[in-house]
């Protein structure tokens, strides 16, 4: 029982630990906002795009770089799709001024 | 920076993530929430930027899908957010097997040891298998949405099924599995296997999602929502980086329970939707029986009925949204409101196409969202409710769900039928998704509305005036 724990372990605790994080915040978002959630679900799983960064940033351009600046692309979709969708959807539902007021 | 300070920063995305979904807990923190998201997302990608050696090909590829993406996002109507949501799906999925490719390709770049050890290319092998599944998979559920079905019948959102489905599917995932491990245990880079197992995957994900009917898209678009999740934590373990591990974990348990609640919704387990095969032929059984006598009546007459009521309760279906109804209802509710009605809204869980696609379209229509409420919420409360005014919905009140022995026994429904009056409005006797009769449509209590359900609901406004 000594040395180092492999890094591959480490991450499993990590991804464990996260479901039931996930698990528990998810039960509480309010059945209203599920499609917002969704498009924000969208948004933070681009956060891929940081695999995709790794895989552009060599300093040679060659076959990989090349992949993945396309990849930097289609999760840049997301990132700004994702989270402005989200905010456009949102402002919906916004509270209104009483506006049953005016008659 | 040091790969230490690096991995504290996605710490802090990390959290500003779980911040993020934290606050759609309530309408009234959720934009907050969203811009923590933001932030944690700004984050993320600066400090990985600070550490890559050429920027110059990223910037612009991110520019190209960062104005796509926000052009898109402004653009898109609230109806249509299904076929957006499939879309972006797909994205997630493409990216991590692209980001895969890249890593066999030359593993040293990621940190990997080269050639890579069989732990790092399990890992990349769940990645790449899973992220192809969600790309062909969601490429398949936006066609469908976006009813390119008549143009391709590959999209068609009538079940596409064939003899043997399930075994060729079984087998071609045996295979898969088969190649994954020639990749494992090939002492090169491993390209034949890693390439056919790729292809492999995405032919799974096309035949897994076309014989999945319109109806159940619903349960298709959450569990989309949990691969893509899953792909970039898949991704995440390749590469070593928890904050992907992290986030695709948040994501994958979130589509995760969403599939669950909206199979729950519908009664139908998550195994049968799989399989597939739902509301094809069951329709025309249907339709050949007899015709029972309803009671039908105009839009005025259904105002007089609801201005003179206490309570009124409405139930909107997608078939409003079809109509382009909303702002019309949400006039009706204004008028009624006005001559001291209390006016309600009853939102079944699979109203729309996605889940809480209903309570959006609402909110569109400037509907306050504490008038609109959900079915726990409500159902105990349709006995003392006046008027239920049922819009272009069917089988989310149909009260056969209560009686033992009918196909959708056990689903939960509205209880619109336990109201003093209903009404229905309807374009004609139709059954819906499940192909069903609706004994709703035949009591004693209950009015037909005929008509499109914009014009029914601008005539109702019209005759309280």
């Amino acid at each position: 029982m000594t040395g180092i724990v492999d890094p591959t372990i480490i991450n499993l605790v990590v991804f464990v630990l996260a479901i039931f994080v996930g698990y528990h915040v998810i039960w509480n978002v309010t059945p209203a906002l599920h499609t917002p959630l969704m498009s924000v679900t969208n948004a933070i799983s681009s956060v891929i795009i940081v695999g995709a960064i790794l895989a552009a940033g060599p300093a040679d351009v060659d076959f990989g770089s090349i992949l993945g600046a396309v990849a930097v692309g289609l999760a840049a979709v997301n990132v700004f799709g994702g989270f402005l969708v989200t905010q456009r959807m949102l402002e919906m539902f916004r509270k209104k001024t009483p506006k049953a007021a005016k008659e | 920076m040091s790969a230490n300070q690096l991995a504290l920063w996605y710490l802090l995305a990390s959290i500003l993530f779980i911040f993020a979904l934290k606050g759609l807990s309530s309408p009234l923190t959720a934009r907050r929430g969203n811009l923590f998201g933001m932030i944690g997302m700004a984050i993320a990608v600066l400090v990985t930027l600070s550490v890559t050696k050429s920027v110059g090909l990223i910037i612009v590829a991110a520019v190209i899908g960062g104005m796509t993406g926000a052009f898109v996002a402004r653009r898109v109507q609230m109806t249509q957010m299904p076929e957006l949501v499939a879309a972006m799906h797909s994205m997630v999925g493409m990216a991590a097997v692209l980001i895969a490719v890249a890593v066999v390709n030359n593993p040293a770049s990621f940190g990997v040891h080269d050639p890579m050890p069989v732990g790092n290319r399990l890992e990349l092998f769940i990645g790449t298998f899973v992220g192809a599944v969600t790309f062909s998979g969601s490429v398949i559920a936006f066609g469908k949405l976006a009813g390119l079905g008549k143009k391709f019948r590959l999209f068609s959102s009538a079940p596409v099924a064939f003899r043997g489905q399930h075994m060729v599917n079984l087998v071609l995932a045996l295979l898969m599995i088969g190649f994954g491990a020639a990749f494992f245990l090939s002492g090169d880079k491993g390209w034949t296997p890693f390439i056919i197992m790729a292809a492999i995957a995405f032919a799974l994900g096309v035949l897994i999602i076309i014989p999945i009917g319109g109806a159940d898209m619903p349960v298709v678009i959450s569990m989309l929502n949990s691969y893509s999740g899953w792909a970039a934590a898949g991704i995440g373990f390749s590469l070593n980086n928890t904050m992907l591990i992290i986030a695709g974990s948040l994501v994958g348990s979130s589509g995760a329970i969403l599939s669950y609640i909206m199979c729950k919704a519908m009664n139908r387990s998550f195994i049968s939707v799989i399989m597939g095969g739902f509301g094809a032929a069951e329709g025309q059984v249907a339709a050949g029986a007899e015709q029972k006598p309803v009671k039908s009546g105009s839009a005025e007459d259904a105002a007089f009925l609801m201005a003179n009521a206490e309570s009124v309760v409405i139930v909107p279906g997608y078939g409003l949204a079809v109509a382009r109804a909303q702002h019309s209802v949400k006039e009706l509710a204004h008028k009624l409101t006005a001559k001291g009605v209390s006016v309600r809204y009853a939102i079944h869980p699979v109203a729309g196409r996605m889940p809480g696609h209903m309570n959006v379209l609402l909110a569109e229509a400037e509907v306050p969202y504490d008038q609109v409420f959900e079915m726990e919420d409500i159902n105990g409360e349709f006995g003392t409710t006046d008027v239920v005014l049922v819009l272009g919905a069917n089988d989310v009140v149909n009260p056969l769900a209560e009686q033992a022995g009918s196909p959708i026994f056990g689903m939960p429904i509205l209880q619109a039928h336990k109201a003093r009056t209903v009404l229905v409005n309807k374009r004609s006797m139709a059954a819906g998704y499940a192909g069903l009769d609706n004994p709703l449509f035949y009591m004693d209590k209950t009015m037909m509305v005929f008509g499109d359900a914009k014009k029914v609901i601008d005539d109702m406004v019209k005759a309280l005036d």
